[in-house]
């Protein structure tokens, strides 16, 4: 084939395209995601029954807010990711903060309570179910999170699927943290923290066979 | 801001909004600056011409698959940039050379290299040819004929939509055959 058949070819009738596609088709999948991920805790698990005393609204808040923030910055970068030679303009930094922030309060928490609580503290009765419930309830807004970034042309796959990973499970946070009980600082630091970081990392692993196009 | 990115920045701001003649030469002027991109790169590992056309017309396809991913608001030589040498390191990855390029070279996509009668080893009939029907006469009527996308509905049978969707689809199908093609006969 000639390229100049080629080029005759694809600029013969080209349409007019739109700006901030990639955004848009992002932000609907996460949102789709994050819907998929609420049904799920819903059906499978339940919102929490005793949001009637402070302390269970302030400690559901606090999830929240540090599942929200994950998510926001990670779909800013991720956003840039699936755009060639856009990864430059934001600091892969400013990801780490939430986590350093919500280990930091969790160590401040332990150094202020005598040790023979630590243990009760740090695992409270819900671990495992944190540690299974939050990389399960990820795969659905991992899945429509890698669709609309492989529709977009990331180049960096292993960086672009582990952002994506990281996504999903701060989504998954977010529909947990309306189901969990466990209300402690260094309980959402270490569980929810390392779940995030876990499903990170499949997405990283993932990313090269699933983003290549 | 060099003239080229000046330049090339205005065809592509044109060619998004559906200007043609733009677009033509847009791809054009990217044909010639990645020509001699590639075929320095491939020179090294001791690939030749036609390799080097092979991923000049995938990444010309990139370009378009992919146009929606460029933001008006940054430069455009970066864009294609990374795309080029992305697709570059995707072709020496599948077709399994040990020999190591060096990559990151700047501007180098930008150089220059002419040949108006480059060919890749692709034969453009036959790899439409294993695209389903819809698709083939939707890219034949409007690609190749140049007719408007209503008289490719009404010669296809389907929808307007349908023949915009049935291009987008066929395109992507050429460069993913493109893309196993070189791989198949050369590693």
């Amino acid at each position: 084939m000639r390229t100049d058949d080629l080029v005759t070819m694809l600029s013969a009738n080209v349409e007019p395209v739109g700006g901030g596609l990639v955004g848009r088709a992002i932000s609907i999948a996460v949102a789709a995601g994050a819907a998929v991920a609420l049904g799920i805790m819903l059906v499978a698990l339940g919102v929490r029954a005793d949001l009637t005393t402070t302390r269970a609204i302030v400690f559901l808040a606090l999830k929240l807010a540090f599942a929200i923030t994950v998510v926001g910055v990670s779909v800013r970068y991720l956003t840039r990711l699936a755009r060639p030679g856009a990864e430059g303009g934001i600091s892969p930094l400013a990801i780490v903060v939430p986590f350093a922030a919500i280990a930091l309060f969790g160590a401040i928490n332990l150094g202020g309570a005598p040790s023979a609580h630590w243990n009760r503290m740090i695992l409270g009765d819900e671990w495992l179910e944190c540690l299974l419930s939050i990389p399960i309830i990820a795969i659905v807004p991992f899945a429509v999170t890698i669709f609309a970034v492989r529709r977009a042309a990331p180049t960096n796959l292993v960086r672009a699927g582990a952002v994506a990973g990281l996504v999903a499970g701060g989504v998954s946070a977010i529909a947990y943290a309306l189901h969990c009980t466990a209300d402690s600082l260094p309980f959402v630091a270490v569980w929810y923290g390392g779940t995030i970081v876990l499903c990170t990392l499949a997405g990283a692993a993932l990313g090269p066979r699933l983003l290549r196009w | 801001m060099t003239t080229s990115e000046t330049e090339l920045k205005a065809l592509m701001l044109a060619s998004l909004d559906g200007d043609a003649t733009s677009y033509r030469s847009l791809l054009d002027r990217l044909s010639s600056r990645l020509r001699a991109y590639y075929k320095g790169k491939l020179a090294r590992v001791g690939r030749g011409a036609t390799e080097a056309e092979d991923l000049v017309q995938e990444v010309l396809l990139a370009v378009h698959l992919k146009r929606h991913t460029y933001d008006t608001g940054e430069l455009f030589t970066p864009w294609v940039h990374t795309i080029a040498r992305y697709k570059l390191i995707d072709y020496l990855r599948r077709t399994r050379t040990s020999a190591s390029v060096p990559l990151n070279e700047g501007t180098e996509a930008m150089a220059q290299d002419d040949h108006a009668d480059a060919e890749s080893s692709h034969d453009i009939r036959k790899l439409l040819g294993r695209l389903p029907e819809k698709v083939q006469c939707s890219i034949v009527c409007v690609k190749l004929e140049g007719r408007s996308v209503a008289e490719a509905a009404v010669r296809c049978g389907i929808s307007e939509s349908g023949v915009k969707i049935n291009i987008y689809r066929g395109l992507r199908m050429l460069a993913t055959f493109i893309a196993r093609e070189t791989k198949h006969e050369n590693g």
